[in-house]
């Protein structure tokens, strides 16, 4: 299959822009994963159905495009009117035909589909007036909402597969990777080490065959930041690997993606097949003798395969399990042969150090982490959502200025960042700068860059069990200290928020937490004690009221509620004790009734059956 | 006997369908060892799990042992060794769901499908429940797919709703959804 196209950058961006042109007026529909949720598709199909030869204020030609997503998801489905410098938030398919006869047609303004800014009430029409872009620096996820994913003329038109022609005319192999390590960008998948000295390790090895690999496993829960960018700018990435394969002298890419993410895997093979048919991908590209193809591999879901040695197993069709290192991929890796391996937002950075140069791409960041990152907001924020700021913003800004603060005006307790490997940040940590250093400082890590945000109503012990129990779960098996330690650690989690804990358990949790650390071979067992450890260092008293006071302070363990009639309001009526599955209730009619707390489950079942609200619930 | 009979060759032709739609599927692969897990996903999108009898049947003509095979589809939690149902009901529990509140709404599905502690399916194949971890709409959380359609800040209330209509559907005999 040698590939006839071959691509002319310049005539090929003249193309696209002319086509980008001539779309008119740009109706921007939000489709990510979110907003499809929320019933993007429909409202897509409703503008292509009333508004196919609508015109904007009656001239100029309006095209409705899918897009990735905008970040905001709270507020999903986005339909933005760049034309009008507008954004409507919460739109739903009813509100389709009033776009177009009023907004479209008239540019009149629909004040109820506006955002409403939750500190003022008052509405905004701008996105970047609204709190959650304006303290954002969109980099990686600059065209992310911006372009229709699926056509690659939207991408080229934005730049796009400059970098490649550049890096191909006036680089060497050496230079390109001299320039991403003069960069100081490093990697974004965890560990942040240096991504030019890796390139250069790769390019340095000889060997007949080489690999580039994707890892967009992403396998923190609660980090959606590589899924926002593959369903959004997939050529980005794609762009990012080519220059890669260039740079160590590969000529076969696998992007590995998690089984969780089936839009990302449509778009991308979308992608990959207009690459192939622009040139930008196969054979001889760009006429030289430099050729690269990229396969996608789906993975089965197993947390550890983000690891890289497991995803290189997964790879050739093996259980995930990790090896010892070294070797190093950069070595042996894939099929036993030198291995480029980066996280998808670390290629997504490639073609802005390229297009630009490597002291630009230091103007964002600080010293020892330039640049941007991509963070996504969950939990118990106002503002949830995928966002991207410089590297050494500080907590505070994110989860105020950006995020909006905490919902129903409840209190700050803690952030967990980096996910399952990760730690909690508290309110003193609110002026930390993160970046890898300081928050290495913390005993956390940037991690995948998952920030999940918990209110005064979160029990944190719970939480910790939460992650040791995924953790645990996720643990491949191989190493004694990591599959048994967890299960054991979690069993006194599990002791713990059931009340039943005493506190020589709590020093034997240290315990295990020091042995599972640096007994384990891969990442994900030296981490797995993480959550536990640094949420006793800052939250122990909660520990302690779990253990001594049998009390759960959140008011959130089961364990410690207790289901009780209030004998002032009780009128006998029977009705409670019908309804208890496990006959935990008795008296006599209209007399009053009394829950047999050894036997009651707390299901909860009479709290709702009492037609005087005489049961209640206590902590 | 004739209708016995008739049945039983019902049975083999089945059988041999079900073996012709495999081999297509390891022949696409190539009979890749590399593939393994490509060829276990879209035989259990045939079949909506991985029966025994066509794992070891898939190790046999790709020459590699039934063990092989077996650890690769116990070890991803994708795989099922056992039937699911026609509707797969996945409950995001990642972290952001989680602290949103994912475990009631879990809860409320298990009771509503009457399904007790050990068992996710239900008797009549009509719905299996599982938690997954993290599908990508944190933001939306917490989160429940039902056969690819995703389900939105669901509270304990709305699933049941939701199970309810779903519940008459499959009721009428429709079709799953798609
Ligand atoms: C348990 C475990 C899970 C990991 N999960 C991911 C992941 O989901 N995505 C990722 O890019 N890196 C993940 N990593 C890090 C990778 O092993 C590897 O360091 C990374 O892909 C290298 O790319 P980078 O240099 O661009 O960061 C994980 C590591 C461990 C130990
Ligand atoms: S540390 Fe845990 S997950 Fe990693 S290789 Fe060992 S057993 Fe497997
Ligand atoms: S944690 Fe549920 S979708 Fe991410």
């Amino acid at each position: 299959m040698t590939n006839t196209v071959k691509a002319d950058i310049k005539k090929e961006f003249e193309r696209a822009s002319e086509y980008v042109k001539k779309t008119g007026a740009r109706v921007l529909i939000c489709s990510g994963t979110g907003c499809v949720a929320n019933g993007a598709l429909d409202i897509y199909d409703k503008f292509l159905q009333l508004g196919a030869d609508v015109k904007l204020k009656g001239e100029k030609h309006v095209t409705a495009i899918k897009t990735g997503c905008h970040g905001f998801c709270e507020q999903g489905v986005f339909v933005a009117i760049p034309d009008l410098k507008l954004t409507y938030v919460r739109v739903k398919p009813e509100d389709v035909a009033e776009i177009i006869e009023k907004t479209l047609k008239n540019a009149e303004v629909i004040d109820r589909l506006l955002f409403v800014d939750p500190k003022t009430n008052k509405t905004i029409q701008n996105p970047q007036e609204i709190d959650f872009y304006k303290y954002q620096t969109k980099k990686a996820l600059f065209n992310c909402g911006q372009i229709n994913p699926e056509n690659i003329d939207e991408y080229i038109a934005a730049r796009g597969y400059e970098a490649i022609d550049k890096v191909i005319k006036e680089f060497t192999p050496e230079q390109v990777c001299n320039e991403v390590e003069q960069s100081g960008l490093r990697g974004r998948g965890g560990g942040g080490f240096p991504t030019g000295k890796k390139w250069n390790f790769v390019r340095m090895n000889k060997a007949d065959q080489k690999y580039v690999i994707c890892n967009a496993d992403e396998g923190d829960p609660g980090a959606f930041m590589d899924c926002g960018l593959m369903e959004g700018d997939p050529h980005r990435l794609i762009e990012g690997m080519i220059i890669a394969a260039y740079a160590v002298e590969s000529s076969l890419g696998y992007i590995y993606v998690r089984a969780e993410y089936p839009l990302a895997v449509k778009r991308l093979k979308i992608a990959i097949q207009q690459a192939e048919e622009r040139g930008f991908l196969g054979d001889n590209i760009f006429g030289t003798d430099f050729s690269f193809r990229i396969k996608i591999k789906e993975g089965a879901g197993a947390f550890v395969c983000g690891e890289e040695t497991a995803l290189i197993a997964s790879i050739e069709g093996d259980r995930g399990m990790p090896m010892p290192k070294p070797p190093f991929p950069a070595n042996e890796g894939l099929f036993g042969k030198p291995t480029l391996i980066n996280n998808v937002e670390t290629y997504a950075n490639i073609t802005m150090i390229i297009l630009n140069n490597a002291e630009q791409y230091k103007k964002y960041g600080t010293g020892g982490s330039p640049g941007t990152k991509t963070f996504s907001i969950t939990g118990e924020i106002n503002n949830s959502g995928l966002i991207e700021v410089p590297l050494g913003t500080t907590l505070k800004e994110i989860v105020y200025d950006i995020g909006g603060g905490i919902r129903n005006n409840k209190k700050f307790k803690a952030v967990q960042i980096g996910g399952p490997s990760g730690g909690c940040l508290t309110e003193q940590h609110l002026d930390l700068a993160l970046d890898y250093e300081s928050l290495k400082s913390v005993g956390a890590m940037v991690g995948s860059g998952g920030l999940v945000v918990m209110n005064e109503d979160t029990c944190i012990v719970e939480v910790a069990r939460f992650f040791l129990e995924f953790t645990q779960s996720e643990s491949c098996g191989k190493c004694i200290p990591c599959r048994e330690g967890t299960k054991q650690m979690l069993h006194i989690l599990e002791k713990i928020v059931a009340g039943k804990a005493e506190l020589k358990d709590l020093k034997l949790l240290e315990e295990l937490a020091e042995v599972v650390q640096l007994g384990s071979l891969c990442g994900l067992g030296k981490t797995a004690p993480n959550p536990v450890l640094s949420t006793l260092k800052y939250f122990k008293d909660e520990y302690l009221a779990h253990i001594v006071d049998k009390r759960c302070p959140a008011g959130v363990c089961e364990a410690f509620k207790t289901i009780k009639i209030d004998p002032a309001l009780c009128k006998g009526c029977t009705k409670c004790s019908k309804v208890c599955p496990v006959s935990a209730i008795s008296g006599k009619i209209k007399e009053t009734f009394v829950i047999d707390q050894e036997k009651c489950i707390k299901c909860g079942a009479c709290l709702t059956s009492c037609p005087f609200d005489a049961i209640k619930e206590e902590n | 006997m004739v209708a016995e009979t008739q049945k039983n060759l019902e049975k083999v032709f089945e059988k041999q369908r079900k073996f012709c739609k495999v081999n297509e599927i390891v022949e696409k692969y190539k009979y890749q060892k590399q593939n393994l897990i490509a060829i276990l996903q879209e035989v259990q999108g045939e079949y909506r799990y991985l029966p025994e009898e066509i794992m070891t049947y898939i190790a046999t003509i790709m020459s590699i042992s039934p063990a092989s095979v077996y650890g690769v589809a116990t070890f991803y939690s994708q795989f099922s060794l056992d039937p699911k149902g026609k509707y797969e009901v996945k409950v995001c529990d990642g972290t952001a769901c989680h602290v949103r509140g994912s475990m009631p709404v879990y809860k409320a599905i298990k009771e509503k499908l009457k399904l007790k502690d050990g068992k996710f399916t239900t008797e009549d194949l009509q719905f299996s429940v599982e938690t997954v971890r993290c599908l990508g709409a944190c933001a939306l959380a917490p989160v429940v797919v039902i056969n690819n359609k995703v389900y939105s800040k669901v509270t304990p209330e709305a699933v049941k709703i939701i199970l309810d209509k779903l519940l008459e559907r499959s009721g009428e005999g429709d079709k799953a959804n798609d």
